[in-house]
């Protein structure tokens, strides 16, 4: 009798499952996310108790880094019919003498943070090169020349006009000075914003009736 | 795809049995390349939402209002200077009624500012910690708006814990004043309010303890 040779088989995973368990995974993380916008600086938060989120849309937020620069961000609120970005920056542009083709106003739109006088503006909008932008972030100036209102009053100022509804949040480094900090709430509190969400990482702290001095 | 295989027997006939195909597909790529987006997907998408610690300041005067004023026993003043160094004294500091109060100095340790607010505030501290554990253990059941009212009605009627004045010079880094204020919630302080240093205080911040 001749031997029966088994068939050689190279040995098959149903991998079936995994790609069902991949699927889904994949799917789940497609519809969550939310890209990380590209920020201007790199901010600490300092740390909090608080759990309360910071809203997603109709927020105005202004950042002060480590070196006490000053950045500025909107966004362009809930309802997408309205452009609120365009809108400050076009008031912005007949503040300052400063004329911005569509185009320019149609890539500021969609861009994230930003912290330059408004004499930079223009190039900044119109550099392609990161290495420049990036240089000129310098912050956005907070003294006021010739007895009128600084810069960022004004972007504070028309943001107001542009979106009421915007909450303000205070993204500060753990490291500025609080200085420039109560600098920038004066100037909040000029355009009768007295409510402000201070922007920090959860830090759960637990003080129980033990803890409490006989 | 059973299907489709019978139909091709059906089709052939009996005359020529086609070579059985393995239905089976090689998956293996399709399993590298979901892995690759899950991984990229996984690292870019921005998780935890930022978290944000609410304050509220008083109105600026336009006129000159005459000052609230509050009970000296009850305040505390909490002066900031930055270096997580944190002073403190009880009471008003008034150059005309001398001596002026001495600064004791603490920090943002457990045992260290925590533990004067805490004694100060162990009333109202011990009433909500109270409130929120039966909460939590299930003795008490009402929804989260009415527990929120409930703790500010305490904090409200509260009439013996401390009046905090937090107060921080130029040296003072924002970190110092978003802990301070984190400790006024972690205390369950009722009153508390973030107002500008005065010359006498910054004249004893000069001569206090380092």
């Amino acid at each position: 009798m001749p031997k029966i040779k088994a068939p050689v088989r190279t040995p098959h995973i149903d991998m079936t499952p995994m790609v069902d368990l991949f699927s889904v995974l994949l799917i789940f993380l497609l519809l969550t996310a939310s890209f990380r916008p590209s920020e201007a600086t790199v901010i600490a938060s300092p740390n909090s108790v608080s759990e309360k989120q910071a809203p997603d849309k109709d927020i105005m937020t202004i950042i002060i880094n480590k070196d006490g620069k000053i950045f500025f961000n909107i966004d362009n609120g809930k309802d997408s019919a309205k452009h609120t970005r365009v809108d400050v920056l076009t008031q912005m542009g007949k503040q300052y003498n400063v004329t911005f083709t569509p185009k320019q106003l149609n890539v500021f739109a969609h861009l994230a943070s930003f912290g330059m006088p408004m004499v930079d503006f223009k190039k900044w909008l119109t550099t392609t090169d990161s290495k420049e932008k990036e240089k000129l972030q310098t912050g956005i100036p907070t003294d006021s020349v010739d007895n009128q209102p600084s810069q960022l009053f004004f972007w504070v100022r028309f943001s107001r006009l542009a979106n009421p509804n915007a909450e303000v949040a205070i993204k500060g480094d753990g490291e500025a000075n609080y200085k420039k900090v109560k600098l920038v709430m004066n100037l909040l509190q000029d355009n009768k914003v007295n409510k402000f969400n201070l922007v920090t990482n959860l830090e759960k702290q637990e003080v129980t009736l033990k803890d409490l001095p006989k | 795809m059973s299907e489709i295989i019978e139909q091709e027997k059906g089709k052939k006939g009996g005359k020529r049995r086609p070579k059985k195909q393995s239905t089976r597909i090689d998956m293996t790529p399709m399993v590298d390349l979901m892995c690759l987006l899950i991984t990229f997907f996984m690292l870019t998408t921005a998780f935890s939402k930022p978290k944000v610690m609410v304050i509220t300041m008083p109105e600026k005067k336009t006129e000159k209002e005459p000052e609230v004023k509050i009970a000296a026993w009850r305040t505390l003043n909490i002066l900031l200077t930055g270096d997580d160094i944190v002073y403190y004294y009880a009471g008003e500091a008034n150059p005309r009624k001398p001596p002026l109060p001495a600064l004791i100095k603490s920090d943002f340790s457990k045992d260290g500012i925590r533990k004067v607010l805490l004694e100060k505030n162990k009333d109202l501290f011990r009433q909500i910690t109270e409130y929120r554990d039966k909460r939590v253990s299930g003795k008490l059941l009402v929804a989260d708006t009415t527990a929120e009212s409930a703790i500010k009605k305490m904090k409200k009627e509260d009439m013996k814990g401390p009046i905090v004045l937090i107060k921080a010079d130029d040296k003072a880094k924002y970190k110092d004043v978003v802990n301070i204020i984190d400790e006024m919630a972690i205390c369950n302080i009722a009153s508390y309010a973030v107002v500008d240093i005065n010359t006498v205080e910054l004249g004893m911040l000069k001569t206090a303890p380092k």
